[in-house]
């Protein structure tokens, strides 16, 4: 039993990272996510294609492979054109990878909450006098960001889990954790048990705070 | 000068031609009332007035200005509207319902905003609602904070596009009477209506649309008490139980 005690609590040790790389990129994602999704409902065509093209990439592509070229394979074409360019620490593209990554799959989540809000709501506040921005600040968005709210902590889920790829870019979270001590214990077992707990300790109670919003909500939505 | 002027209004959805050519003027404190069979135009009429619809082809004026796309959100200061279907922000107050426009679009300072939505609330009745959110109102109730929520922009006309369509019937009568009142005070209206009675009785002038055109326009006591043209005749014997 010890012996996955141990497992556990090494794979622990990864928690801050993964918690804190998580959290940069969510807010990256929901930030550029937004200018994502406004560009993509844009009435101007080259920032409309430019935002889907965006998309497609980047929800075309595994993150593992966008963390691979963006750690390693940027660093390379840079000095092969003669500069001296290195990450000061793997960290950094690893943020900047699952925030855009993130961001892709955040404007889809933004684009279909926008379009969720009644189309009255912005005639309401355009006949008031806002303009459309200020129609979006004022009244489409917080409307939008209720409904998506559900949709945005799964998106944060799902990137916990995924920021286990980051490990294969020298960043040293949960899993990497795990890995290093079983390369050295050849507690192979305990060692990804362990790593499997770290992140269920995460993952499971926020999704079950996702589940309570959505059912007071729908609640709230039948007392209509 | 007449408050409203309509020239040459055309408005067409793809190859649908909604409006026809619809000239019309409405006077500082006239209620003007459309009636009209649906699909009419009339309330493409209405939303044209104040751009929710951009026209195809024609001209409206404000107090002799021309609406343009640059000039239409100043435009839409002073005239208020008021939509079938409330459009409250549900995420918002009664209460905020009634001052967000102010404070953001005029600059009116709180305090200020919130002192003249109380006494807007009180006009229609709803002192006591200041505080609950648009989901725990009736319709009736909902509507007539929209209607305040149009007020608190001190607007020179309002715009009613068939306010007691979406409302049980049992609650058309209050949302009718707070029209009435402001009719009385001397505002501008336009209203798209299916309520013959009110017409009736409100209406300074009142207009009948049918396939894009005005047909037959008067005052309501010849429009709707002694229709001259076949169609509104016929419009009118199927409403006028």
């Amino acid at each position: 039993m010890a012996v996955y005690l141990k497992g556990f609590l090494i794979a622990c040790q990864g928690i801050p990272t993964t918690i804190w790389v998580s959290l940069v990129a969510i807010v990256i994602g929901a930030g550029f996510g937004l200018v994502v999704a406004l560009c993509n409902q844009s009435a101007n065509k080259p920032l409309h294609y430019i935002a889907k093209v965006y998309v497609d990439v980047v929800r075309g592509t595994p993150m593992l492979v966008q963390a691979l070229v963006m750690a390693y394979g940027v660093p390379q074409l840079l000095q092969s054109m003669g500069s001296g360019f290195k990450w000061p620490d793997l960290v950094i593209p690893a943020i900047i990878v699952c925030g855009c990554n993130s961001a892709a799959y955040m404007s889809e989540v933004i684009r279909s909450g926008i379009q969720a809000v009644d189309k009255g709501q912005m005639e309401a506040a355009r006949s008031l006098g806002m303009s459309k921005g200020m129609a979006m600040k004022l009244i489409i968005i917080p409307q939008a960001i209720r409904i998506i709210l559900p949709a945005f902590c799964n998106e944060f889920v799902t990137l916990i889990k995924e920021t286990s790829v980051l490990g294969y870019v020298g960043v040293v979270e949960i899993l990497r954790h795990g890995q290093l001590w079983n390369s050295s214990s050849f507690e192979t077992f305990p060692a990804y048990i362990g790593v499997a707990i770290a992140y269920m300790i995460l993952t499971i109670p926020l999704s079950k705070i996702i589940n309570g919003y959505e059912r007071k909500m729908s609640k709230k939505e039948a007392a209509r | 000068m007449s408050m409203i002027e309509v020239k040459g209004l055309k408005k067409s959805f793809g190859d649908l031609e909604v409006l026809k050519g619809i000239d019309q003027d409405v006077e500082k404190g006239e209620v003007l009332c459309i009636i009209g069979p649906s699909g009419s135009g009339k309330s493409t009429m209405i939303r044209c007035i104040n751009h929710l619809e951009k026209p195809t082809a024609g001209e409206i004026y404000l107090d002799g200005e021309l609406i343009t796309e640059e000039n239409i959100d100043k435009i839409r200061t002073k005239m208020g509207m008021v939509f079938q279907s409330f459009n409250l922000f549900p995420h918002k107050s009664v209460l905020e319902n009634l001052t967000i426009g102010p404070m953001n679009v005029k600059g009116v300072k709180q305090e200020e905003a919130e002192k003249k939505a109380h006494k807007l609330l009180k006009r229609v009745g709803l002192s006591d609602k200041a505080n609950e959110f648009p989901r725990n109102l009736s319709g009736g109730q909902q509507q007539r904070v929209a209607i305040a929520r149009a007020l608190a922009m001190d607007p020179e006309v309002i715009l009613f596009d068939e306010p007691t369509s979406a409302l049980d019937p049992e609650m058309v009568g209050e949302v009718l009477d707070v029209m009435k009142a402001l009719a009385n005070e001397g505002m501008t209206m336009i209203v798209v209506t299916h309520e013959m009675g009110f017409a009736k009785e409100v209406a300074d002038k009142v207009i009948f649309m049918d396939g894009g055109y005005i047909v037959e326009e008067g005052a309501p006591k010849d429009v709707i008490g002694n229709p001259q043209q076949p169609r509104t005749q016929d419009f009118l014997s199927k409403v006028l139980v």
